[in-house]
């Protein structure tokens, strides 16, 4: 099953993002904790895209499409921003650290990371190109 | 998000209503800034109806714990969905922070 999704890169369209996720996998019967990682793991990567990436500029747009299917769930989000998110910038966050700083960003990809299975940042010309991955094998008993 | 608060004389009670993101984490930063805040003994953050929280809600309450402790004001969550408490624990928050099943734990601490 495949679904697409537009939006403006504003960050009130986050729910609107968070819904089309949650709509996709409807079938699927996922936990309640399966579910909820999957739709929070797209709203981190958007949420930054739409605020970092494109400044909240809502003249611009992010595309998304969903491929999922008993097997796995996957996203792709593509975007034409100039400023790109650089994996190898990440840093695992220390948050007795971030807590004595009182740091108020920087943990969003680290749950990314720790729910998908496999995240990726590409560029193909002038569109950046995020995709996620995360089966849906339920696993052995 | 729906922020609905209750205050006694050493405590303040949020009921978060809602989900918690990148928009609507604005709100709830607004209302742990306010000076007065730090003049209570306890925050309790009732988690009953906050059906969802993203990093950015999470930031609010990392960015507002030190400042907490150095005033003394303890910062409680109680009643939190499992799906919301998951989240806490997928980065280890839920053992740097103080989660209490019930508000009558949480009025005891």
């Amino acid at each position: 099953m495949k679904n697409a999704l537009r939006i403006s890169c504003s960050r009130g369209n986050l729910k609107v993002v968070r819904d089309f996720v949650t709509d996709s996998l409807l079938n699927y019967h996922l936990s309640p904790l399966q579910l909820n990682q999957i739709v929070l793991a797209v709203d981190e990567i958007v949420a930054n895209i739409i605020i970092h990436a494109n400044g909240e500029d809502e003249s611009q747009h992010l595309d998304l499409a969903i491929d999922v299917n008993d097997k796995a769930f996957g996203i792709e989000i593509f975007d034409n921003a100039a400023n790109l998110y650089k994996p190898s910038s990440y840093h695992e966050p220390d948050l007795p650290e971030f807590i004595r700083q009182g740091k108020k960003g920087g943990v969003g990809m680290a749950l990314v990371n720790r729910i998908m299975d496999r995240v990726e940042f590409t560029t193909q010309g002038t569109q950046n190109v995020c995709r996620l991955y995360k089966s849906l094998a339920q696993p052995e008993q | 998000m729906k922020i609905t608060q209750h205050a006694s004389a050493d405590t303040l009670t949020l009921l978060l209503d809602g989900e918690l993101d990148a928009s609507s984490s604005v709100l709830l930063d607004t209302e742990l800034t306010k000076p007065e805040t730090l003049q209570y003994q306890k925050v309790l953050i009732n988690c009953q109806k906050l059906n969802y929280i993203s990093s950015a809600g999470l930031g609010v309450f990392i960015s507002h714990l030190q400042q907490f402790q150095d005033a003394g004001v303890k910062l409680v969550f109680f009643n939190m969905q499992e799906k919301v408490h998951n989240v806490f624990e997928i980065l280890g928050l839920d053992t740097l922070m103080t989660i209490v099943p019930s508000e009558t734990e949480a009025t005891a601490i």
